[in-house]
C-alpha cells in the first residue's frame, strides 16, 4: 500500500491497492510521528543526564 | 479514529486523532494533582535527592499517572459516552482507536515504572506500579461498576503519589508519608460525592452505582459530612508530628473550618431546594480542590523555605 511516495506493508491488501490520506490526516500523522521521535530523544537525554548525575553524586561522596 | 474503507483498489485511511487527543487521554488535570502531591512528598521527606534525579522522578510519576488515566479511559469508553462530563473524551468520541489507547497505556505504564525503578529506586518504582495496577484493576475494572464504595476504596490510588514521592527521596515508606496518604484518601469521597450529587442522572444513565444513585442523596450528604470531618482531623496530624509548621496548622484550621462549613451546608439544605442544594454541592467540590492544594502547597513552601526541618 502506498501513501503518496511512501511504501508500506501490504499484507491485508491487494498489491495494486493505493491508500490516500487527507491533508489533515497526513498532518496529524506527521505530528504524532514527530511527538514519538521527540519522546524517544528525550528518553535518551534523560538516561544520559541521570547517569551523569548519579556518577557526579558518587564522585562527591 | 482510523477508518479504512476499500473501494475497488483505493483505500482511504482517515485518522482523526491529534496529539492533543493523546494528551487528553492521560487526564492532565488528574496528573497535575498526582505530580503536585508527589512533589510535596518528595520535598518534605528527610534525606537528600539530587535535583536532577528528583525532576526525573516527578516526570515518570506524571507519566505513570497519565498511563493509569489512559487505561481508565480505554476501559470506560462505553460508559464515558453516556455521561455529559466525559462524553467528549477522545475514546468516547471514537477519535482514538481503542487498541491504540490500550497499547499507549500499557507502554507508558511499563516505561514509567521501569525508568523510575532504574533511575530513582525500586521502592518508588514498585509503589508506582502498585498505584497504576490499583487504579486500573481494583478501581476501574473491579469496583467502579459494582459498588457505591468504588471511590472510597479506589481513592487509595489517588492518595499514593505523595508516598511515591517520599519513597523516591528516602527509599522507604514512613508514618509521615502515610499521613499524607490518609489526607487524600479521606478527602476523595467528599470531593467526588459532591460532584456526583449534581450529576446523578449521568451516573444513573451509565449504570455506575455512585452513592447518590444507590443510597440516595440524603445518605450521600451524611457520608460527605462524616468523611469531611475525618479529613479535617487527618489534616491536623502533620502539624502534631512536626511535618507541618505554624503556617500549615493555620491553613489546616482555616481551610478545614471552611470545608466543614460547606459540607454542613450541603447536609442542611438537603432536598428542600434542589437548585440551592446543587449550588452548595458544586461549591464544596470546587473548594475541596483548593483546600487540598493549599494544604500541600503550604507544606511544600514551609520545607523549601526551611521553616520546618
Amino acid at each position: 500500500m502506498s501513501i503518496q511516495n511512501k511504501t508500506f506493508g501490504t499484507k491485508d491488501l491487494a498489491p495494486s491497492t493505493t491508500t490516500s490520506l487527507s491533508q489533515e490526516a497526513q498532518r496529524r500523522q506527521r505530528q504524532r510521528s514527530l511527538a514519538i521521535a521527540w519522546a524517544l530523544g528525550a528518553l535518551t537525554v534523560i538516561f544520559f543526564v541521570a547517569t551523569i548525575a548519579r556518577i557526579g553524586s558518587h564522585t562527591i561522596n | 479514529m482510523t477508518d479504512t474503507t476499500t473501494s475497488q483498489n483505493t483505500v482511504t485511511v482517515r485518522s482523526e486523532a491529534s496529539l492533543s487527543d493523546y494528551i487528553a487521554l492521560m487526564k492532565p488535570r488528574v496528573m497535575s494533582l498526582a505530580v503536585f502531591t508527589a512533589l510535596t512528598g518528595m520535598v518534605v521527606a528527610p534525606g537528600h535527592l539530587h535535583p536532577v534525579i528528583g525532576a526525573i522522578a516527578i516526570l515518570f510519576i506524571a507519566i505513570g499517572a497519565g498511563a493509569a488515566g489512559v487505561l481508565n479511559c480505554w476501559y470506560d469508553a462505553d460508559i464515558d459516552r453516556l455521561m455529559a462530563r466525559t462524553a467528549r473524551r477522545p475514546l468516547a468520541q471514537g477519535r482514538v482507536p481503542s487498541e491504540e489507547a490500550l497499547a499507549m497505556g500499557l507502554f507508558l505504564a511499563g516505561c514509567s515504572v521501569l525508568c523510575l525503578g532504574l533511575i530513582v529506586n525500586w521502592v518508588a518504582g514498585a509503589l508506582l506500579a502498585l498505584t497504576i495496577a490499583y487504579y486500573v484493576f481494583v478501581y476501574t475494572i473491579w469496583l467502579k461498576r459494582r459498588t457505591p464504595h468504588n471511590i472510597v476504596v479506589g481513592g487509595a490510588a489517588g492518595a499514593l503519589p505523595p508516598v511515591i514521592g517520599w519513597a523516591a527521596a528516602t527509599g522507604g515508606v514512613s508514618v509521615e508519608s502515610l499521613m499524607l496518604f490518609a489526607i487524600i484518601f479521606l478527602w476523595t469521597p467528599p470531593h467526588f460525592w459532591s460532584l456526583a450529587l449534581t450529576r446523578t442522572g449521568d451516573y444513573e444513565r451509565a449504570g455506575v452505582p455512585m452513592l447518590p444513585v444507590v443510597a440516595g442523596k440524603a445518605a450521600t450528604r451524611r457520608q460527605i459530612l462524616i468523611y469531611s470531618l475525618a479529613t479535617v482531623i487527618a489534616t491536623l496530624a502533620p502539624a502534631y508530628t512536626g511535618l507541618g509548621g505554624g503556617a500549615y496548622l493555620a491553613v489546616a484550621f482555616a481551610g478545614g473550618a471552611l470545608f466543614l462549613a460547606l459540607a454542613v451546608r450541603v447536609y442542611l439544605i438537603g432536598d428542600s431546594d434542589s437548585n440551592a442544594g446543587n449550588k452548595a454541592a458544586r461549591q464544596l467540590f470546587a473548594f475541596s480542590i483548593l483546600y487540598l492544594f493549599a494544604l500541600f502547597a503550604v507544606l511544600l513552601v514551609e520545607h523549601v523555605l526551611g521553616l520546618v526541618t
